[in-house]
């Protein structure tokens, strides 16, 4: 029979300072643990969340991110009237060739500047990203020196309020409007209209082109036509899957960085956890020998004492998912070096991190645990039992 | 005397629940240090760039160029002695594209002197034909002068890429598409710890030709001035005489211009501020916890001192200078092993900045709040200790 749970629960309960501290302290590793992890989650959200699978994306060849890309016009004319592309409730094509540029902004908040990326849209094709919402304001008219505003960066860079002017090279434009991209990483860019940008930041071509498939499934075949089409030069890839792409090396960073952090922090926290066991075990002593003599087998008493470990983790990792939540919704930015602009995207504590932290909370009870608890099964009978 | 004694031999009398103390202290001061060192490094990123040197970009980003024009007109302002040249090429090596290493185009003439004190040549090509070359630059260079596809690489890089001197290497073009073969015809070593040595330099006109079509577009310009006390004056004469162009100018000292590139990582250092107090609170809990443990246990040898005349205040001193003891030992390993690993490593982010380092302030720093927090963390044990009564403290039997 193995030994009653009960006893453990009453012994973890019985030492309350000794417990508590620990339990915080595995805890504090399991909360940075989960805040990584949510840190991660929600950069990566930020740019999974962006784009369409319905849409493709075109860029030059090569090109790794779309500032670093270049449609000239006559291949966006080519790519305009292809015929794979959808057409509008407006009649029009479903076709936004893009002006893609970062601009060095002042911060508000925090000292120093950070770019912005600024994308020139084709405003009869603002209908393709259905998630694209005016939450402020209104949209900005096509032809005039208006622009709209993200509301992730809205309140974190300068000029940007409703009503402000913000200028790009010689040109004051006025802020109509701020949007919402149901998450997306748009949230985190200022758009205008790319015929009147494009002159006004002395630019030639596009950047990107991104249009509606007529028919989604047959992505393949578009992509195969248009790469090979020699009057081009573009790279096609579904824009969802482009998006993605771009949060690889920022989200590979900080899980990195979360599993350095968290992997020293539970070593100094499974040291804690072995502490209070190997003193639980040895006030005990004579307890365990008790045990022993009435029969209970010494792997019983061992993995009663790990169970003893694991439990008081577990209160830990409960402590470190309530610390954790509270982190939930609270946004940050950084540079996304990939795009080389500011985005903005907040902490998203997800039920699989909460899972994930119990667990690891377990984890450091065991192998905190099995130690002291070895000790505890192979005391030797007889010198336990003077011990009184 | 006799007390320091009595300390030293209650932190041996447990010594296993001594040293898992102190290892948990020690975990937790690594971190720390390490990420001190994050901090540490980014504070060092800004200091790569020279008060003295002024860079000009483009008003509205760097991404944006300036016509080449503009550098004939910059050196025409009083106090300049050197304007630089300096484009991003942003190629990858195709074989593995994640191996983010940096390119600059430079123009020679005028780049090599003017970074002269900052990296050395180690190792170069013998040049094919004598050619004198221009004033300042390292005479090394002269085989790298002769060749349109030549390249310089740190040495760093090197080692990590595996090349050697006299290969040729092609590289996958980004912003300018296409091919792009170099051949390697020196080897750079940065002088100074701060500036990298996993950059690749090479000529300016070879990426206006095949990359540019002879557009001779300029990333940056970069200042080199005779009367550096006027750094700011000459920024803001710089940036006054393009204000009304087509492209408007942002002139800033090299320092500020690579602060921009730190104050990019946004609330970064913020994060890496609370985890840090995260890690100090937790080794608090620890410390504390074996505090009180270890006080619990000797209760009746607490009442015995007492009976033999130790003060309380003695008594207090004794269990806090215990604690802190633990700790600082704790902290002083940890501090020290973090020092010495990263900055043997030479761990360096991918190149996106300079080799990380820990600086002795962060290490002090460390071992201050280690002791600290061992002392705070004895404080409640030492205080019950104290306030023990002799008669309970004896007549618990254990």
């Amino acid at each position: 029979m193995p030994i009653p749970i009960s006893y453990n629960v009453r012994n973890v309960m019985q030492r309350p300072v000794a417990t508590l501290t620990t339990a915080i302290g595995i805890g504090l590793t399991v909360t940075i643990f989960i805040g990584a992890l949510a840190l991660a989650a929600g950069f990566q959200a930020a740019l999974l969340q962006t784009g369409s699978p319905d849409n493709a994306i075109a860029l030059r060849k090569g090109a790794d991110s779309e500032i670093s890309s270049g449609v000239s016009r006559e291949a966006a004319d080519i790519l305009r009237a292809g015929p794979d592309v959808a057409i509008g409730p407006n009649g029009r094509p479903l076709v936004s060739a893009e002006l893609v540029v970062v601009a060095n902004k002042e911060r508000l908040g925090q000292p120093g500047s950070s770019n912005v990326t600024v994308r020139g849209v084709d405003p009869s094709a603002v209908g393709m990203r259905a998630e694209v919402k005016i939450v402020e304001g209104r949209m900005f008219t096509p032809g005039t020196d208006e622009v709209i505003v993200g509301q992730r960066i809205a309140a974190r860079f300068a000029n940007c309020a409703v009503g402000e002017k913000i200028r790009f090279q010689q040109r004051d434009f006025t802020v109509v409007g701020h949007f919402n991209a149901g998450g997306a990483s748009f949230e985190s860019e200022i758009w205008g209209d790319a015929a009147v940008l494009i002159p006004a930041l002395d630019r030639d071509g596009f950047q990107t082109v991104t249009f509606r498939m007529r028919d989604p499934g047959r992505f393949a075949e578009i992509k195969k036509r248009l790469e090979a089409d020699p009057r081009l030069q573009v790279q096609i890839q579904r824009e969802r899957d482009f998006y993605a792409q771009q949060s690889e090396l920022l989200t590979n960073l900080i899980r990195f960085m979360g599993v350095f952090i968290t992997g020293i922090m539970a070593i100094g926290a499974i040291f804690g956890a072995m502490n209070t066991m190997y003193a639980a075990v040895g006030s005990r002593t004579r307890e365990i020998a008790m045990l022993l003599v009435l029969g209970f087998l010494p792997y019983e008493v061992m993995l009663s004492f790990v169970l003893e470990s694991v439990m008081l983790a577990l209160i830990g990792g409960v402590i470190g998912c309530l610390l954790a939540l509270p982190i939930n919704g609270i946004a940050t930015s950084t540079t996304n070096f990939q795009s080389f602009s500011e985005l903005a995207f907040a902490f998203r504590v997800t039920p699989a991190a909460l899972i994930a932290g119990m667990i690891f909370a377990a984890g450091m009870g065991l192998v905190g645990g099995i130690l002291p608890a070895r000790a505890a099964a192979r005391q030797p009978l007889a010198r336990a039992l003077r011990a009184i | 005397m006799n007390v320091l004694n009595l300390i030293l031999v209650n932190l041996g009398r447990n010594k296993r629940r001594t040293i898992l103390t102190m290892l948990s202290v020690t975990v937790a001061l690594f971190l720390y240090c390490t990420l001190g060192g994050v901090l540490d490094t980014l504070q060092e990123a800004i200091k790569v760039g020279s008060e003295t040197r002024l860079i000009s970009r483009n008003a509205i980003s760097l991404i944006f160029p300036l016509p080449i024009s503009y550098g004939t007109r910059i050196a025409s302002v009083p106090g300049v002695k050197r304007v630089g040249i300096q484009n991003w090429f942003g190629a990858q090596d195709p074989k593995d594209p994640h191996n983010f290493f940096a390119q600059f185009a430079v123009d020679d003439e005028n780049f090599f002197p003017i970074y002269a004190n900052d990296i050395e040549i180690v190792e170069a090509s013998p040049p094919q034909a004598a050619m004198t070359l221009p004033e300042g630059m390292p005479p090394q260079l002269a085989s790298y002068m002769t060749e349109q596809t030549a390249c310089v690489i740190g040495a760093k890089l090197m080692t990590k890429m595996g090349w050697k001197l006299g290969q040729t290497i092609t590289l996958a073009g980004t912003i300018y598409p296409g091919e792009w073969p170099f051949t390697i015809r020196a080897v750079y070593h940065a002088k100074k710890r701060s500036i990298g040595e996993e950059t690749m330099f090479f000529h300016w006109k070879y990426l206006d030709q095949k990359g540019m079509g002879g557009r001779a577009l300029v990333g940056v310009y970069i200042l080199d001035l005779d009367a550096p006390s006027r750094a700011a004056d000459i920024a803001k004469q710089v940036d006054a005489m393009f204000e009304n162009s087509s492209a408007a100018t942002r002139t800033e000292s090299e320092q500020a211009f690579q602060a921009g590139f730190v104050s990019m990582y946004g609330n970064i250092p913020f994060v890496l501020r609370v985890i840090g107090l995260a890690v100090v609170f937790a080794i608090l809990l620890v410390a504390a916890n074996t505090m009180v443990m270890a006080i619990r246990e000797r209760t009746g040898e607490i009442g015995v001192l007492k009976t033999l005349g130790f003060g309380d205040g003695t008594i207090f001193g004794i269990v806090l200078t215990e604690a802190a003891v633990i700790t600082m030992g704790g902290g002083i390993l940890g501090s020290l092993l973090a020092k010495w690993v990263i900055e043997g490593t030479g761990f360096n982010f991918g190149g996106f900045l300079p080799p990380m380092s820990v600086h002795w302030a962060t290490v002090i720093t460390g071992i201050a709040i280690a002791t600290l927090v061992g002392a705070v963390s004895g404080l409640i044990p030492a205080w019950q200790a104290s306030q023990l009564r002799i008669v309970q403290a004896l007549r618990r039997v254990d």
